[in-house]
């Protein structure tokens, strides 16, 4: 799905890596997409993949206790194509395709259920998930918007 | 009565029912105050049922869903059942995606009473 076209508006900003900022990504997101006029599904799903992208840079990329930057970017295109970008220069991900598993995680509290990329690829058309030890993550996630 | 950030919930005791109502935003900011509220009032009260009440809930993700396993987890260790009630459909999506439904045993039905929420939900534990 790569775009040949121009996004007819972009926008991108950065973040604390702390855990309030995953509601403020959610509204950043929201009024972005306003003037498109998003159905109030396709706006929940976007707002939560976001939230489960961001809250994961967060929570693994940064991890409890450690300073970082949330890199939040998105694109519309003229077909209404929605794409978004969420980056963090954490800890990176070994095995991506064993990330991606539905119900796995490496969080020991109990507290999450490992269904972060599951929500993301079934509450958008596509995920990409860039990643390398050490370095960081980007999530890409696409979207049409009807 | 408690409210701390865009959460607030409370809880009523009635016959070893314990009801906590959420409302607000479920994410992994707020889980954590949800968390440690409720599982306050479950080691207090020892209720032999537990509802989550969800009506209240505009916002979930899944760390919605690993706090509804979590309290499953605690419910079980003090012998209480749980359930939930007041999930809105995209909730119950939600849910459904997770496989926490099958997991845990959920039966998910229609809820009579109101349009805009549509199920009431046991966990048989
Ligand atoms: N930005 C990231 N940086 C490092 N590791 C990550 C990142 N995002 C995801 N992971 C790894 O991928 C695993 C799966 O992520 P996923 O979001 O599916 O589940 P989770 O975050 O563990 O649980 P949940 O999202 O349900 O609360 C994580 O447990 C973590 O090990
Ligand atoms: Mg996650």
């Amino acid at each position: 799905m790569r775009r040949k076209s121009e996004p007819k508006n972009h926008m991108s900003c950065e973040l604390r890596a702390v855990s309030v900022n995953e509601s403020v990504c959610r509204a950043i997101i929201g009024v972005f997409l306003a003037p498109e006029n998003p159905t109030a599904t396709e706006l929940a799903d976007i707002k939560c993949a976001v939230s489960e992208a961001v809250t994961n840079a967060i929570v693994h990329g940064y991890g409890a206790g450690n300073e970082g930057i949330v890199y939040l970017g998105a694109e519309i295109y003229p077909d209404r194509t929605v794409r978004i970008t969420v980056r963090d220069k954490g800890k990176g991900i070994e095995d991506i395709a064993l990330a991606r598993r539905p119900l796995y995680t490496t969080d020991t509290s109990g507290e999450r259920s490992g269904m972060g990329f599951s929500v993301m690829e079934s509450f958008t058309d596509r995920l990409r998930v860039l990643s390398r030890p050490g370095a960081g993550t980007r999530i890409t996630m696409y979207k049409r918007l009807s | 009565m408690l409210t701390r950030d865009h959460v607030s919930f409370d809880l009523e005791n009635g016959e070893g029912i314990l009801t906590a109502r959420l409302s607000g935003e479920i994410d992994h900011h707020t889980a954590r105050i949800f968390r440690e509220e409720i599982d306050r009032a479950l080691l207090r009260e020892t209720p032999r049922a537990l509802t989550l009440d969800f009506s209240g809930v505009g916002f979930m993700d899944s760390s919605g869903i690993g706090l509804i396993v979590g309290r499953l987890e605690m419910a079980r260790e003090i012998g209480a059942t749980l359930t939930l009630s007041g999930l809105s459909q995209r909730l119950c999506r939600l849910l459904e995606l997770s496989g926490v439904d099958r997991l845990c045993g959920i039966v998910i039905s229609k809820s009579t009473e109101r349009e805009d929420l549509f199920h009431e939900t046991e966990i048989r534990t």
